[in-house]
C-alpha cells in the first residue's frame, strides 16, 4: 500500500512537471508583462532595470528552474493588477470557491445516486421516467443559463434566496466560512445547485447505467435465489459493484468542480478562485493564472491519488498484494 | 385414448410436483410459448435429470421452480406444489423466504455466481443468517462447517477468503455450500458442472450427490451432459421445444429410450467402447419458439414421422417402462405403417 502511495507521487512528478512548463511559458508568450507594469511613459533605462529586477534576461531554463522553485514554495510572485502575493490571493478566495465545490459535490452524491439506483430498480415508474427527463435537461442546459433562470425564479420573482455573494461569513483563522451564519448558508443555495445540477444528472445516469447491468449478472440472480431480502441484493451486492467506476467519474467530477467553478462564479458573483481567475484572465494577470493552473494540476493529481486508493478498499481484487501472499 | 398423466396427480410424499406448468413470454409479436404442458415430481432424496438441447427449456423449468423467470416470462399456467403447497402464485415476500431455505439453487458458472466484492464467509453468513436468525458467532461456526463439508481444505482459515482467491472447482464447492447451508429439501441444479474442467466436474457431481444423499434433499438437475445423468440421475427427463419429450427411470431412457428423439439423442453420445467413423446426429434444429410446427414439435426431423404427427400433438403415453410424447405408443395409431406407405 505504502509503496502504491510513493510509486503514484512519483508518477504526479512529471504530470506538475508539464503544467509547470506550461504556466510559465505563459509568461513568455501570452503578452508582455514588462510593458503591462511600466504603463505608457517609460525610458529604456528603466525598461531594462525592470527586465533585470524581474529576471527576464537570464536564459530560459534558469527562469524556469527559479520559477519551479519558488511554486514549490507556494511563491508565484505579485500579481500585476492588484500588485499584492499571489499566494495570499489565492489563500484569501479559496475558501468560498472549495465551500462551494463541497456542497454542490454533496448535493450532487446525495441525490444522483439515490436517483439512480431508483430508475435502476424501477425503470418503468413515472418517477423514474420524470427523473430520466429531468435529467437530460441537466446534462443539455448550460449552467449560467440554469443559473439565471433560479435567480430569476428565487431571486427575483420569489424574493426567497440573495442573487449574488456570500453572505456574512465568519473568520476561522484564515478560512473564511459561510457555513455558520444565515445568509451564508442561504447565500450556498443557489450556487451548490446551479454547480452541482450538472453531476447531479451525470452520476444519476451513471449510477443507472451500472446498476442495470450489474442487477442482470449471475451473482445477483444468485443472491436473489438464496432468499436474501431485496434491500441486502440491492443496496449491499448490487450498488457496492457499481462503486468502482461511479467513484472514478464522482472524483473526476469533484476536480472539475472546482476547477470549473468559474461560469457559476461569475453568474452569482461569488468571491472564489474561478472570479479572481476570470477577472486576471481579462487584465492579463499571468501570475495569477499560472499560479490558478498549477493548483487546478494539483487538486486533480490529489483527487486522482484519492480516488485510486478508494478503488482498493472497495474492490478486493485490486488487493493483488494481499492474496499473492496468502497463496491463493 | 388412454393418454396417462405423468406422474398421476395426487401421489404424494413428493418434495416437488409439477402440474401442466406453462410459460409465456409476451412479445411485439405475440405471446411465445416457452414451457407447455410440463408435469412431473420428484420424491424425497430423489435426482430427476433433465436434458435436451439448449433452448430446449430446461433451465427454464428451473428457474420458474425457484420463483425468478426473466420478466417479461410468467407462468400461465398449471401448479408447482412443494411439499403439497402451491407456491407458483405466491407473493414475491413469501417466495423469498422459500428461496434459499426451502430450494436451494446451483447456477452454472461458478466464476460468476460469488460476489466478487465479499468474502466466501460472508456471503455464507448472510445467507444462513436470513434463514436460519443465528447469531453472528454461531452462523460464522456453521459457514467454516458448511465449507469443510464441500471439502474446501483450512476452511476456517479459507472462510475470510475472498472468491477470486479460488479455483472454479473450489469456487463451485462454495456455491454449493451456498446453496445448502440452510438445509432446502429441494436443490434446482443449473449445469452445475458445464463450465468446470472435466477432471473436475466428476469431483463435483460425486460431492453433490453425495451431500444430497445424507441430507435427503430431492434434486432437480440440469444438464445436456448424458454422462452426468448415466451417473447421477435417478429419473430423467427429456425435453424438447418447451415440452416433456420422454421422462422415465434412467436407465431405461438412456438404454431403451422410446421418443425417437430420445433415442437420437443417446445415439449421439460416443460410445467408448468402440471406434466409429461418424457421430450420430439428428437432423436440421431445434424450432424457434416462435415457429413450432403443428403437431408434435419434433416432426420435421422424426425420421419414423407419419400424417397424426403432423396434426395433433401428442402426451404422454406409456411407452415400455418410460412414458414418451410419441403418436407410436397410441394403440389408435396402429394404421400408422399404412399412413407411412400413403404419405411417403
Amino acid at each position: 500500500m505504502f509503496a502504491f502511495i510513493i510509486s503514484r507521487v512519483l508518477q504526479a512528478i512529471p504530470v506538475m512537471a508539464a503544467v509547470a512548463l506550461i504556466s510559465f511559458a505563459m509568461f513568455a508568450y501570452v503578452g508582455d508583462p514588462v510593458s503591462i507594469m511600466l504603463g505608457q511613459d517609460f525610458t529604456e533605462a528603466q525598461r531594462q532595470a525592470l527586465i533585470a529586477s524581474l529576471g527576464l534576461d537570464q536564459p530560459f531554463f534558469v527562469q524556469f528552474a527559479k520559477f519551479v522553485a519558488n511554486a514549490a514554495r507556494g511563491e508565484f510572485g505579485l500579481s500585476y493588477r492588484l500588485s499584492r502575493p499571489v499566494a495570499e490571493l489565492i489563500a484569501e478566495r479559496a475558501p468560498a470557491t472549495l465551500e462551494l465545490a463541497l456542497c454542490a459535490a454533496v448535493i450532487a452524491m446525495c441525490v444522483g445516486v439515490p436517483m439512480g439506483v431508483y430508475t435502476g430498480l424501477y425503470r418503468h415508474s413515472w418517477l423514474s421516467r420524470f427523473f430520466l427527463t429531468f435529467s437530460l435537461v441537466g446534462v443539455s442546459l448550460p449552467t449560467f443559463l440554469i443559473g439565471i433562470l433560479l435567480i430569476l425564479v428565487f431571486s427575483v420573482w420569489l424574493g426567497w434566496l440573495p442573487s449574488f455573494g456570500r453572505g456574512d461569513v465568519v473568520q476561522l483563522g484564515w478560512w473564511s466560512t459561510g457555513f455558520l451564519t444565515v445568509s451564508g448558508l442561504k447565500a450556498l443555495i443557489l450556487p451548490s445547485i446551479t454547480l452541482g445540477l450538472f453531476q447531479l444528472t451525470l452520476i444519476m445516469r451513471l449510477v443507472r447505467a451500472e446498476m442495470l447491468e450489474v442487477l442482470r449478472t449471475d451473482y445477483i440472480k444468485f443472491a436473489r435465489a438464496r432468499g436474501l431480502p431485496n434491500r441486502a441484493v440491492h443496496f449491499g451486492h448490487a450498488l457496492k459493484n457499481t462503486l468502482v467506476p461511479v467513484i472514478t467519474i464522482a472524483g473526476l467530477q469533484l476536480g472539475g468542480i472546482i476547477a470549473f467553478a468559474i461560469v457559476t462564479e461569475t453568474v452569482f458573483q461569488w468571491p472564489g478562485m474561478g472570479l479572481l481567475f476570470i477577472q486576471s484572465v481579462s487584465a492579463a494577470d499571468i501570475p495569477v493564472m499560472a499560479a490558478y493552473l498549477m493548483l487546478i494540476a494539483l487538486v486533480f493529481v490529489a483527487i486522482n491519488l484519492v480516488v485510486d486508493l478508494l478503488y482498493y478498499l472497495v474492490d478486493p481484487r485490486l488487493r493483488v498484494d494481499r492474496a499473492a501472499a496468502k497463496g491463493a | 385414448m388412454p393418454v396417462v398423466q405423468e406422474p398421476p396427480p395426487g401421489r404424494g410424499g413428493a418434495v416437488l410436483e409439477v402440474r401442466n406448468l406453462r410459460v409465456e413470454f409476451p412479445t411485439r409479436r405475440g405471446t411465445l410459448v416457452a414451457l407447455d404442458d410440463i408435469s412431473f415430481d420428484i420424491a424425497p432424496g430423489e435426482v430427476l435429470g433433465v436434458v435436451g438441447e439448449s433452448g430446449a427449456g430446461k433451465s427454464m423449468t428451473g428457474a420458474a421452480i425457484i420463483g425468478l423467470l426473466e420478466p417479461p416470462g410468467r407462468i400461465a399456467g398449471g401448479q408447482i406444489l412443494l411439499n403439497g403447497r402451491r407456491i407458483d402464485n405466491l407473493p414475491y415476500e413469501q417466495m423469498r423466504r422459500i428461496r434459499g431455505r426451502e430450494i436451494g439453487a446451483i447456477f452454472q458458472d461458478p466464476l460468476t455466481t460469488l460476489n466478487p466484492l465479499y468474502t466466501v464467509g460472508r456471503q455464507l453468513i448472510e445467507t444462513i443468517q436470513t434463514h436460519l436468525g443465528l447469531s453472528d458467532a454461531d452462523a460464522r461456526k456453521r459457514a467454516i462447517g458448511w465449507l469443510e463439508m464441500v471439502g474446501i481444505p483450512a476452511a476456517a482459515q479459507r472462510v475470510d477468503s475472498y472468491p477470486h482467491e479460488f479455483s472454479g472447482g473450489m469456487r463451485q464447492r462454495v456455491v454449493i455450500a451456498l446453496a445448502l447451508c440452510a438445509e432446502p429439501k429441494l436443490i434446482v441444479a443449473d449445469e452445475p458442472t458445464t463450465a468446470l474442467d472435466v477432471s473436475i466436474q466428476a469431483q463435483v457431481i460425486a460431492l453433490l450427490k453425495g451431500l444430497a444423499r445424507d441430507k435427503g434433499t430431492a434434486m432437480m438437475l440440469v444438464t445436456h451432459d448424458m454422462g452426468v445423468i448415466a451417473e447421477t440421475a435417478d429419473r430423467v427427463a427429456v425435453m424438447y421445444a418447451g415440452r416433456i419429450a420422454e421422462i422415465g427411470a434412467v436407465r431405461a431412457v438412456v438404454k431403451h429410450p422410446s421418443h425417437p428423439y430420445s433415442r437420437g439423442l443417446m445415439a449421439s453420445i460416443p460410445p467408448l467402447d468402440r471406434r466409429v467413423e461418424h457421430l450420430a446426429q439428428i437432423d436440421g434444429a431445434m424450432p424457434r419458439l416462435s415457429a413450432i410446427p403443428q403437431g408434435c414439435a419434433f416432426n420435421p426431423r422424426c425420421p419414423e414421422v407419419f400424417a397424426r404427427c403432423r396434426r395433433e400433438r401428442p402426451e404422454l403415453l406409456e411407452a415400455g417402462g418410460t412414458r414418451a410424447a410419441c403418436w407410436l405408443y397410441d394403440p389408435a395409431s396402429e394404421k400408422r405403417a399404412a399412413e407411412t406407405m400413403q404419405h411417403g
